[in-house]
């Protein structure tokens, strides 16, 4: 086994996991799999360079192991010799990311380009944070519950004097019994002390 | 003191009454049945060996709090006034009970009503996917998640900053938050909603019976969950060294104690609507047994579910060691799984010792993340939420749960505000020039309430609630409970109280009560109350603070209380209980001035007394 610590410095390596992407319909990597990803490849330079010479001969692979992983370098379509500095094949990549991800149907997480870094998706942000919409919503039903309790108890209080006056004699009556002793009475009108005689018509 | 077959109040004004014994019976429950049922219950039993907690639980279930219960319920319901009134016509040097009640729930409510605004804000923003604390947010210039909460995790990010915008210590006050003062109008209206018209006892159908309901729904689910069966284990096993430890004992005193909510007053004031022919020991038991088996039956769901988170933190902390070993030894993709791991493992150390130890592999033992434990604040807002993350329709639960503890505050809170509104009422202290109506009375006092517990949305708001919670809810409740039961075993007399009780039940208490009333239960609320202080003093007075300069973040910073800050502490526990002997001075130097005969009139007054046929020979 090959250690991590081979001396590639345009290289890149990648790391594919399939069974952990897609479980039992994992596919089986094989050599057209990786004829795919030269191919894949390939086109991610073109569409960085806009350069049609890109070509899955200028991808080249090594140190396959069975994770599954491997490293692979870029050569300059013009000049086999000469590999594409790796600034150069990150934008390239970073540029396609989401279409060889999708080619492989596997995402950012399962197939990694060790060092390119997957840019963190940018956050929903709606314009309404959604808790204002049910804060929004639970107090107006407060509200209009405390503004009709309101208005019902006004209602029934108006009820009720309306009622009183109908029989005001009583009300009369109690009144002034309670001025007459000059105190508020606080105990319980106790009508056997009524002075009847007061109100009786001859 | 109260004539014999008083039945009205005093006043011509008939005393409210309670539709039927359902709804009496319910809102007890729902007052003593609360947040403390199921975040703090769960946890002690964690920590105390498991089944074996049940032990002291029920000892003092049975010897403290059934006979305080009953007390509370058969005085409210005999002399029909709220806690002061009660304690008044008990005998006037006592009245000072009733005030400490009052003001004790009063500040009670004031914090209260805050966690009940905090799980209000935590179910505004369930209603979104992905739930907000399950992942990072990203920082100013998107090149990646905010620092704080890498560091600790996104559930704690979510509670510490996006919530309570907590200050690293108690000096910086911050500023209010505005999502916290909406939240906390939101929980104020909704109190006053229910409590306005007498639109609570409806209420209290839901408030009361919804936990349940939520309750069996999760556990239904949790069972369902894998690594659920783990936390139930883990949680039943009894392990009865633990029973050794006084402090055991202490803490099941100390929950059954503040879990039944006696010495608030809102018990007294509730049995007060009764008709005084109610089987008030029939209640009394009925309502303490329901509340310890609510607390039981609450703590199975919660352990399912912190079984299954525990489960899940070590499934994902072992797939970290394996995905470290699988790239450093480029094998097969998903060849090492959790059940094989340990053999890769020994094989791999064996041949490579040094590489592997190079990749720092994390020490995954299930046990560890079961024995996290988490009580309070940190049960509902960090541990259960990030278990609701990694379950399917995760909205849906998180939904359900922040409903459930939203009635379960709801309910508790209509007793704690009962305990203010009905003695305030009683003592017609509500001034000349407002309208006497008692729908005006309350809107006062929830908008006073309502403004004062802003304290706790400014940053430091945490602590000072922490404050509130150790120091007004714990030592005042155990003095008040205290004198109470001394007033009625002593100074109003055994044999007196079990007149009255025969009176309204029909048969005279055994002599289990008795013997409780008259020993047991003071003997234990003292040796608690001593045991309670004593231990408190010796801890120094110190809380936990969130600090992201912190060198061991994310731990909490341990910090003391500065000093203006303690005297605030001492003043939060001494002035509810100074009130017990400043009116027993203030009503023993007005009976030595001589006006004696007037007071008696105005504390408690006579129905029959009809001042205007007193003969002036």
């Amino acid at each position: 086994m090959v250690s991590k610590t081979l001396n590639a410095p345009n290289g890149y390596k990648v790391r594919i996991s399939l069974k952990t992407a897609l479980g039992e319909d994992a596919y089986e990597w094989n050599q057209s799999e990786m004829f795919f990803f030269q191919a894949t490849m390939a086109f991610a330079m073109r569409r960085h360079f806009q350069m049609e010479t890109y070509n899955v001969d200028n991808i080249i692979l090594c140190v396959q192991t069975s994770r599954v992983s491997f490293w692979f370098v870029v050569t300059s379509p013009d000049n086999t010799t000469m590999l594409i500095p790796k600034a150069d094949v990150e934008k390239a990549v970073r540029m396609s990311r989401h279409r060889i991800n999708n080619a492989f149907l596997l995402s950012d997480r399962t197939l990694e380009f060790l060092g390119i870094y997957p840019t963190l998706a940018a956050p929903v942000n709606p314009d309404t944070p959604p808790w204002l919409i049910v804060f929004g919503v639970v107090i107006g039903a407060v509200c209009v519950g405390i503004i009709a309790l309101l208005i019902s108890s006004l209602l029934q209080k108006r009820r009720k004097e309306k009622g009183m006056t109908e029989d005001g004699q009583d009300e009369e009556d109690m009144q002034v019994k309670g001025v007459e002793n000059g105190i508020n009475l606080d105990g319980t009108y106790n009508r056997g002390f009524t002075d009847d005689d007061r109100f009786t018509k001859l | 003191m109260p004539e014999e077959g008083m039945e009205n109040s005093k006043g011509g004004e008939e005393r409210p009454k309670w539709n039927n014994k359902a709804e009496y019976l319910l809102t007890c429950i729902g007052f003593a049945v609360g947040l403390g049922n199921v975040w703090r219950f769960p946890y002690l039993c964690q920590i105390y060996g498991g089944g074996a907690f049940l032990i002291p639980y029920l000892i003092a279930l049975v010897f403290q709090g059934l006979p305080l219960l009953y007390l509370e319920l058969a005085i409210g319901q005999r002399l029909r006034m709220g806690s002061i009134g009660v304690w008044n016509s008990i005998s006037p040097y006592l009245g000072g009970v009733g005030v400490a009640s009052m003001v004790v729930s009063l500040c009670v409510s004031l914090f209260y009503n805050t966690i009940v605004a905090w799980v209000l804000w935590y179910l505004f923003n369930s209603f979104q996917e992905p739930l907000p604390w399950s992942q990072c947010p990203l920082n100013h210039n998107n090149t990646g998640y905010v620092e704080e909460c890498v560091e600790s995790t996104p559930v704690n990010y979510f509670w510490y900053r996006k919530t309570l915008n907590i200050t690293p210590n108690m000096e910086t006050s911050g500023s209010l938050q505005w999502w916290m003062v909406v939240s906390l109008a939101t929980a104020w209206s909704i109190v006053y909603i229910c409590f306005i018209r007498g639109s609570r006892p409806s209420a209290v159908y839901v408030t009361a019976t919804f936990p349940y309901l939520v309750l069996t729904i999760f556990l239904v689910r949790a069972l369902t969950l894998p690594g659920s069966s783990e936390g139930l284990i883990y949680l039943f096993t009894p392990d009865v060294r633990p029973l050794s430890n006084p402090q055991v004992w202490l803490d099941a005193a100390t929950q059954i104690f503040f879990s039944l909510s006696v010495a608030f007053g809102g018990l007294i004031s509730f049995s007060s609507y009764n008709s005084q022919k109610n089987n008030c020991e029939r209640d009394a038991v009925l309502v303490g047994v329901i509340n310890s088996a609510t607390s039981i039956y609450a703590s199975i769901p919660i352990f399912a579910i912190l079984g299954f988170k525990a489960h899940t933190n070590y499934v994902t902390c072992l797939n970290g060691n394996i995905l470290a070993l699988t790239n450093e030894f480029d094998i097969s993709d998903m060849n090492i799984t959790v059940e094989n791991y340990e053999q890769w493992f020994d094989s791999l150390n064996g041949t490579h010792p040094s590489r592997v130890s190079d990749l720092n592999l994390k020490t995954c033992d299930l046990q560890t993340f079961l024995d996290q434990s988490a009580s309070g604040t940190g049960l509902a807002f960090i541990v259960f939420t990030e278990a609701v993350i990694s379950m399917p329709g995760s909205q849906v639960w998180a939904v359900l749960f922040f409903i459930m503890l939203f009635s379960l505050g709801l309910s508790s809170m209509f007793g704690n505000l009962e305990g203010v509104l009905t003695p305030l009422h009683d003592l017609k202290l509500v001034p000349k020039w407002m309208p006497n109506e008692l729908f005006t009375g309350k809107t006062l006092i929830c908008l006073v309430l309502f403004l004062v517990s802003l304290i706790f949305t400014l940053g430091s708001g945490n602590y000072w609630l922490e404050i509130f919670n150790s120091y007004v809810g714990s030592v005042p409740l155990l003095i008040i409970a205290f004198f109470e039961i001394i007033a009625v075993a002593y100074i109003y007399g055994i044999g007196r109280f079990s007149d009255d009780l025969e009176f309204m039940t029909g048969h005279r208490p055994n002599i289990f009560w008795k013997v409780c009333w008259l020993v047991i239960s003071p003997l234990m609320l003292f040796v608690v109350l001593v045991a309670y202080v004593a231990v408190q003093a010796q801890t120094h007075p110190t809380y936990p603070a969130w600090n992201p300069d912190y060198v061991n973040f994310p731990d909490t910073e341990v910090l003391p209380y500065p000093d203006w800050v303690f005297a605030i502490c001492v003043l939060l526990s001494s002035v509810p209980v100074i009130f017990i002997p400043l009116v027993a001075i203030y009503r023993l130097i007005c009976c030595m001035s001589g006006r004696h005969s007037e007071d008696r009139l105005h504390n408690d007054p006579n129905p029959y007394a009809n001042e205007g046929y007193v003969v002036e020979s």
